[in-house]
């Protein structure tokens, strides 16, 4: 049931990085591999410790979870496990899963004889989470300045950081990051709809081809990027969307500490205007 | 073990070097030719396709371009007004400069130009302009004898500028609700917005919204990513994989089967991906209307359906002075 009628010849053994033939099996649709165990290792103790902190706090509505921070004065150092060690448990738990998640996507990558490519993507999306609750902390000196771990207080974490630093749409790099999120999804949109509208033509028209993607793009916009190239700029738009974010809350605090509104007043004050 | 991983085009390929360059696939009687003569960007060929051009304007696309520039004039002139036609003070204050919508005493009613008339006028200018184009993303598909999916998802987008520069105006009475035109002051605008109302963090639709907005940068990492690492199989001609699947798309949806136990087809995975960034405006679209006219503060509105929780007061309650009128007249 849960092999594809095609699958069967494409489940060869090899391609692990670790432990070789060990781990190299297959549990229903899911590979395992040693990282696909480490993996669950972290991902079980993980959300043991959420499970615990929250009946600690006797909140289960799923909106009011939360998993908060230490407080900042355990600075840099271990929190007792209900003030904030939790938090730095699953912390760990969360980077060794996506960790291993990643080194397995490696693996299955190389079974299929494929390039590197979603690996290397997923990293850049680790590095944003490694940028929130362990580089942007340490430059402040205390866990404390963690992202707490819940629906709700995620958000009102993000307002809050945000706020403090007067109006975050002036961070430039909080512009970069959102245009491109924005560039990502209107691409995503023109990409999607463009193959279905070749696949799915007009009414008793045969299914349309490459070419006709060319035409229409190039009638439209005046160019076509081609079907390897729309791929190579969804992937670098949505990479570099995550890496801006994570650049442009990396630099309020540790590198700039007013409003960002005032940061612009380097331009005001360029020597070229008078 | 080094092994090649698709990054950029090494061998380019021009349309023009066995002959006469390719201008696209013939249009039907009725229509114009194409524009210029196609031409080739070496630099552009690395990344994805070298030729640029030509391109179809037509009736529709030369009258979205006339409109399109008037507003840009409109929007341009009026920030050139407002520093005394000083060019220099333009480029300076570039950013912080904005054509504002009318004060909230005129209501519907057309204001004086200097007073937000051009900034109604502009943005009537700018919503034929994106109609207009709109009209011209359909006529292209359909001379092609292709779908319009195109058509539609710029139609969900349109909704979401539909609903901040009309819908929404209409409905709170008053042109002044409407968006600033600059690049800080829209930036101002959309967080006075979310003070104003409590905080859109607290709309369920905003947070739809931008459930989609990152699932769709989500998507298009791995689904570029996936065809990529599968080009070496000709992956990327993903219409003929769709209609006849070949190894790329088997290896493509068994990387994601064994990754995360569910896995698209070459066609679903576009199908997943247009109707996440379709529903990203859509639901952006619902959040923004809802904001002021049904719902006044979105905190509170939380609190009350248990989604979030209720601080503790940290200074002495103070009454929003718009709602105690509100309470008087009524």
């Amino acid at each position: 049931m849960s092999m594809l009628n095609f699958e069967k010849k494409y489940r060869v053994r090899g391609g692990t990085l670790v432990g070789g033939d060990l781990f190299d099996f297959w549990v229903g649709p899911f590979y395992v591999g040693f990282f696909g165990v480490l993996t669950v290792f972290f991902t079980v103790v993980g959300t043991a410790m959420i499970l615990y902190s929250t009946a600690l706090d006797g909140v289960w509505n799923v909106w009011k979870i939360n998993i908060a921070p230490p407080d900042l004065k355990y600075g840099l150092g271990l929190a007792p496990l209900k003030e904030g060690g939790i938090w730095q448990v699953v912390t760990v738990c969360a980077l060794g899963a996506f960790g291993s998640w990643a080194l397995r996507e490696v693996e299955i990558a190389r079974k299929l004889g494929m390039g590197l490519h979603v690996p290397f993507a997923f990293s850049v999306a680790i590095l944003a989470y490694f940028t929130l609750v362990v580089i942007r902390p340490v430059l402040l000196g205390a866990w404390g300045h963690g992202f707490p771990y819940g629906i709700i207080s995620h958000l009102d974490w993000v307002s809050n950081v945000g706020y403090q630093y007067l109006h975050f749409h002036y961070n430039p790099a909080h512009m970069i990051a959102v245009s491109l999120f924005f560039a990502a999804t209107f691409a995503l949109a023109l990409h999607g709809a463009l193959v279905l509208s070749a696949t799915n033509p007009m009414e008793g028209e045969p299914v349309k081809t490459a070419e006709h993607e060319n035409s229409f793009f190039r009638d439209t916009l005046g160019y076509s990027i081609g079907t390897l190239g729309i791929h190579r700029l969804g992937l670098i738009l949505a990479l570099a969307a995550v890496f801006f974010s994570a650049v442009c809350i990396v630099i309020s605090g540790p590198f700039w500490t007013r409003g960002w509104p005032e940061w612009w007043n380097w331009w005001l004050r360029l020597p070229i205007w008078s | 073990m080094i092994e090649y991983q698709n990054i950029f085009t090494r061998v380019q390929l021009r349309t023009d070097s066995h002959g006469p360059a390719h201008t696209g696939l013939s249009l039907p009687r009725s229509d114009f030719d194409r524009s210029s003569r196609p031409s080739y960007a070496y630099w552009f060929g690395k990344f994805g396709e070298a030729q640029i051009g030509p391109i179809y304007l037509g009736v529709l696309g030369s009258a979205s371009i006339v409109f399109g520039v008037l507003w840009f004039w409109i929007v341009g002139f009026s920030m050139l007004a407002s520093v005394n036609w000083n060019i220099i003070e333009m480029i300076r204050q570039l950013p912080w400069l904005a054509l504002e919508p009318p004060a909230p005493e005129y209501g519907l009613r057309m204001p004086p130009l200097g007073k937000g008339g051009w900034w109604v006028i502009g943005s009537a200018c700018l919503l034929i302009s994106v109609l207009l184009w709109w009209a011209r993303t359909y006529r292209r598909a359909r001379a092609l004898g292709m779908g319009t999916h195109v058509a539609w998802a710029f139609a969900s987008a349109i909704w979401l500028f539909l609903v901040l520069g009309l819908f929404r105006p209409i409905l709170m009475g008053s042109w002044s609700e409407g968006v600033p035109y600059g690049v800080f002051p829209h930036l101002d605008w959309t967080s006075a917005l979310s003070i104003r109302y409590g905080n859109l963090f607290y709309n369920p639709f905003h947070m739809l919204s931008i459930v989609f907005l990152y699932g769709s940068a989500l998507l298009f990492a791995m689904h570029g990513a996936t065809i990529l690492a599968v080009s070496r199989y000709g992956g990327e001609r993903e219409i003929e994989q769709i209609v006849d699947r070949g190894t790329a798309s088997e290896r493509a949806a068994l990387f994601w089967r064994w990754t995360m136990g569910f896995n698209a087809s070459m066609e679903s995975i576009h199908r997943w991906a247009w109707w996440f960034a379709v529903l990203c405006t859509l639901t952006g679209g619902i959040g923004i209307l809802l904001t002021g006219t049904v719902v006044d503060n979105w905190y509170l509105w939380a609190v009350k359906h248990g989604v979030a929780p209720a601080y503790p007061e940290a200074s002495p309650a103070i009454v929003d002075p718009a709602l105690m009128q509100k309470g008087a007249s009524q």
